[in-house]
């Protein structure tokens, strides 16, 4: 009984509205970011520019959710340079299987 | 979220422990690299998406002209182009998009709630729990009308190269396009789609704990922070996929 009563005198911090908006304004960048991703695969034809724009975009989107939502931007530099480049490795095996993929499509066709 | 001390330590021991030189806790460190491990998981299944495609040919004519066929890799967006209770309408992409709002929106809620539990505020942190959870619910069963349309077909159905008519895919046959097409759709959109179960499941214990007072007896409510850092990646991969499989 002790324990519940020291419980409900734990004090609530008020709201720190400054800090609210920006993450909801951070929430309206991604939704409007995702906005005109869906808006350009009707206007623009498909192709390489096409694609090169969608793959921009998508990195701004994980930008914010990373560096904001996930708050990786607070963390200490070793922390976000642990985290940041072990995905070295996503970059080479986006190149190695690309490659493969086409030599695998002049063996077949 | 720990106090750090501020207590100088020489030289002798720093390596001693009892320190936290990348300031965040144990959990909070091991949820980081938990994943990035994930998103490695992830990022070869969309590369072998990526690759399995390339070595199929493209469909090479215009796009209106698009139909599905056993030869060629499908365009995404002539596959997705089906809304609920509106049949027969073609809206390439128009439910995607608004699966990608939903989980937008609950990491939004997801992140407010690890704001109110920052300033220890118990009736904020069940609130946005309970919202994300709405959000992670209402998306799993987006993805589960997603899921029962691409198996079972469309009306017109497609050509196999055995002559017969195929009408949805399943792991051999598709009548999308090459049966991988449809193998690649159930394993990497599955494989998201158990995250954010998961991640549901994780949001309803820490709604729980929060809501009967498990973390105000505790003093922080690290937990919450740690289970958004998670719900967020399963956004964080959802934007991937969505660029990757849906658009491209």
């Amino acid at each position: 009984m002790a324990q519940l009563d020291e419980a409900s005198t734990v004090a609530v911090q008020p709201k720190d509205q400054k800090k609210i908006n920006q993450l909801w304004r951070i929430a309206g960048i991604l939704a409007i970011v995702t906005a005109i991703e869906f808006a350009l695969a009707y206007i623009l034809p498909r192709g390489p520019l096409l694609y090169f724009t969608f793959v921009a975009l998508t990195l701004v989107k994980a930008f914010y959710i990373v560096a904001e939502f996930m708050h990786l931007k607070g963390e200490v530099k070793v922390l976000i340079w642990s985290i940041l480049i072990p995905t070295i490795f996503v970059i080479w095996l986006i190149i190695a299987l690309i490659a493969e993929g086409s030599s695998i499509f002049d063996l077949k066709f | 979220m720990a106090t750090t001390t501020t207590k100088v330590e020489d030289a002798t021991t720093i390596w001693g422990g009892g320190n936290a030189p990348l300031n965040a806790s144990y959990g909070k460190l091991m949820m980081w690299f938990f994943l990035l491990s994930d998103a490695f998981t992830f990022s070869s299944l969309l590369i072998s998406y990526a690759l399995i495609r390339y070595s199929w040919p493209a469909y090479d004519g215009a796009v209106e002209d698009f139909v599905f066929s056993q030869e060629y890799w499908p365009i995404p967006e002539k596959v997705f182009d089906a809304v609920p209770l509106l049949h027969g309408v073609s809206l390439p992409l128009v439910f995607v998009g608004i699966m990608t709002f939903i989980l937008i929106l609950s990491s939004v809620t997801m992140v407010l709630a690890v704001e109110a539990g920052h300033r220890m505020d118990k009736k904020d942190v069940t609130k946005w729990m309970l919202w994300t959870l709405v959000g992670g619910i209402a998306f799993l069963s987006c993805q589960a009308w997603e899921w029962s349309h691409f198996i079972h077909g469309t009306d017109e159905g497609g050509l196999m190269p055995d002559g017969s008519i195929f009408y949805g895919a399943n792991l051999t046959q598709n009548q999308y396009g090459p049966p991988l097409f449809a193998d690649l759709f159930f394993f990497i959109t599955g494989f998201h789609g158990f995250h954010v179960f998961s991640g549901v499941m994780l949001n309803f214990l820490i709604f729980y704990q929060a809501a009967v007072g498990v973390f105000e007896r505790r003093g922080h409510y690290e937990m919450v922070e740690k289970v958004g850092l998670y719900w967020h990646f399963v956004d964080l991969v959802w934007v991937f996929v969505f660029t990757f499989f849906y658009l491209i």
